[in-house]
């Protein structure tokens, strides 16, 4: 089992996998959208989750999230995998109850990497104090690994990416760049530390950022993932109609992120987000290895959380004193949207 | 040395790249063939970061880049106002294009730079698949077709493979090369004009 490199058996890695934020949205142009004002945050908005609302004190949040193998040993894949599918949730604000398996495995494969990937999804789900309650599996060439989360939110708590306000800090909550180290650690060019590092990060759940947010002055947030860093903050800024500051000196990034960019191991979702989102980003005078990384596909990253100025300190503060929260840094501001680029990157 | 890394998804390309570099020798240069925009975008960063040269050349379908590693004798050219790849629009892949040489260094500032360029530009023009129609060689571009040119066996393997290989007698008579011509004719500015202004592709380097 341990010579199977299920890296090997994907195009595309991770959360890197994901369709590019502007084909979505061409593709959903044209379909109708069913009302019910239950459906608080559905389809018709680019936030994490669809928020479903069942009485003023309680409501739903789905969210189902797959991709192929972004770590050769399998349980990992399955942490991994089932980390990123519950962070939605978390970046709402809510909490995971109930999970349901999504897998995709070729026939050939032996049931103990079957069983090592599921063991990965069942003990992340476990932590995150919810249940695997079934699923559906089918035969696909490259394999792909998930879940569909529900949770549940108080909705006057709820927080979507599209509250944030101009004066407002925004704190993220993880080391960036795990999708540079996870294409480098494809073609053999990351070290086994560096690879163990981003790992460790991408298995480390939300949660424990989510519960601590949700003691604090905080108006909106969400999971950086697919879109990068970059794609994820200008989601933000159009979502409040506001404009974003970002210190690119600020992140703290995972060991060999800029030295894989710098090389040029850059993965297609890079170019990807680029292209979506570069017309609103100023990012003139960083260097571009450091543009590289805040454009590049993050797989399970951190939340970015847009919390009240008077509050941020206490908000890094307690996130730091938790012990389970990866990194607590304030990376940039919110501003009022004046014209020109919605997004300034500052320095590196 | 040519890789051809088409039909390569990331990180591939790179990782195949960063394997072949330290094996060249002096002067050699890396002939990577691509057909995505990750591929270019990546290899443009190596190229950078590795302290190469990069010759861009859209072919129909695919790209190729060339890297030619700067060596401590041939530095940098001096900075041009923008120091970003030099792009070279060569061949549709046609086989009618005319390339017109002009001059025995390949654009502006250090001169040996200049030399290399030139000579991994015509070697790797004698690696295409389509092949130049004709090309053209005068002022010190007519040195190239010499003996003692260090491209001479590019230009007999072009000429070898069809194109026809024409350089300016006044300037093999100005440089008093005329008896050192090692490939191809020799023609005057008429027919130069001649074959520049019927033909639809003619570019010069």
């Amino acid at each position: 089992m341990d010579d199977i490199k299920l890296t090997k058996l994907s195009e595309c890695a991770g959360c890197g996998a994901k369709v590019g934020a502007g084909v979505l949205a061409q593709l959903l142009s044209d379909i109708p959208v069913q009302r019910d004002p239950a459906l608080i945050v559905g389809f018709d908005k680019s936030d994490d989750a669809a928020v479903y609302k069942l009485s003023d004190d309680l409501a739903m949040v789905m969210t189902c999230d797959f991709f192929p193998p972004i770590a050769d040993d399998p349980y990992t894949f399955g942490a991994i995998a089932a980390t990123n599918a519950l962070s939605d949730i978390y970046a709402m604000g809510g909490e995971p109850r109930v999970a349901l398996n999504i897998m995709a495995v070729p026939e050939g494969m032996p049931s103990e990497v079957v069983h090592e990937i599921l063991r990965g999804g069942y003990e992340k789900v476990a932590e995150a104090g919810a249940s695997i309650a079934g699923g559906h599996s089918i035969y696909d060439e490259e394999p792909k690994y998930g879940l569909s989360v529900t949770g549940l939110v108080d909705p006057r708590r709820l927080l979507t990416n599209a509250g944030a306000r101009p004066g407002d800090v925004l704190v993220y909550t993880k080391r960036l760049g795990s999708g540079c180290v996870v294409t480098a650690a494809k073609g053999g060019l990351a070290s086994a530390e560096q690879v163990a590092a981003a790992e460790a990060s991408m298995m480390t759940l939300n949660r424990y950022a989510r519960d601590v947010m949700v003691r604090h002055d905080v108006h909106a947030a969400t999971d950086v993932t697919g879109f990068g860093m970059l794609g994820h903050t200008l989601e933000m800024a159009q979502g409040a109609d506001a404009a974003i500051e970002l210190d690119a000196a600020a992140f703290e990034l995972l060991d060999g992120a800029r030295e894989t960019a710098r090389l040029g191991i850059l993965p297609a979702g890079m170019y990807r987000n680029r292209h979506f989102a570069e017309a609103e980003v100023d990012a003139e005078g960083v260097p571009l290895d450091m543009v590289d990384v805040l454009f590049c596909p993050e797989t399970s990253g951190g939340l970015l959380i847009s919390v009240a100025p008077d509050d941020a300190e206490a908000l890094t503060a307690d996130l730091r004193a938790d012990g389970r929260v990866p990194c607590a840094v304030a990376v940039g501001r919110v501003l009022a949207h004046e014209g020109g680029k919605r997004i300034r990157v500052r320095g590196a | 040395m040519q890789i051809d890394a088409r039909g390569m998804t990331c990180p591939k390309p790179v990782v195949l790249t960063l394997e072949a570099l330290p094996k060249l020798g002096a002067e050699e240069f890396l002939e990577v063939l691509v057909n995505d925009e990750v591929a270019v975008g990546n290899l443009t960063r190596l190229a950078e970061e590795k302290n190469c040269e990069l010759l861009v050349v859209e072919k129909g379908g695919y790209t190729s880049m060339t890297l030619v590693p700067r060596t401590a004798s041939a530095p940098a050219a001096p900075a041009a106002p923008e120091p970003e790849a030099i792009e070279v629009q060569v061949v549709p892949a046609t086989g009618d294009a005319v390339v017109a040489v002009g001059s025995d260094v390949m654009g502006r500032g250090s001169e040996e730079l200049g030399k290399i360029l030139v000579k991994g530009l015509i070697y790797a023009l004698a690696h295409q698949e389509t092949v130049p129609k004709t090309m053209l060689f005068f002022n010190s571009g007519a040195r190239l077709t010499c003996e003692g040119s260090e491209s001479l066996d590019d230009i007999r393997e072009l000429e070898g493979r069809g194109t026809q290989i024409l350089t300016c007698g006044t300037c093999l008579d100005f440089y008093g090369i005329r008896d050192r011509l090692g490939v191809g004719g020799v023609t005057n500015l008429y027919a130069i004009a001649e074959i520049i202004a019927s033909e639809p592709v003619v570019t010069s380097i």
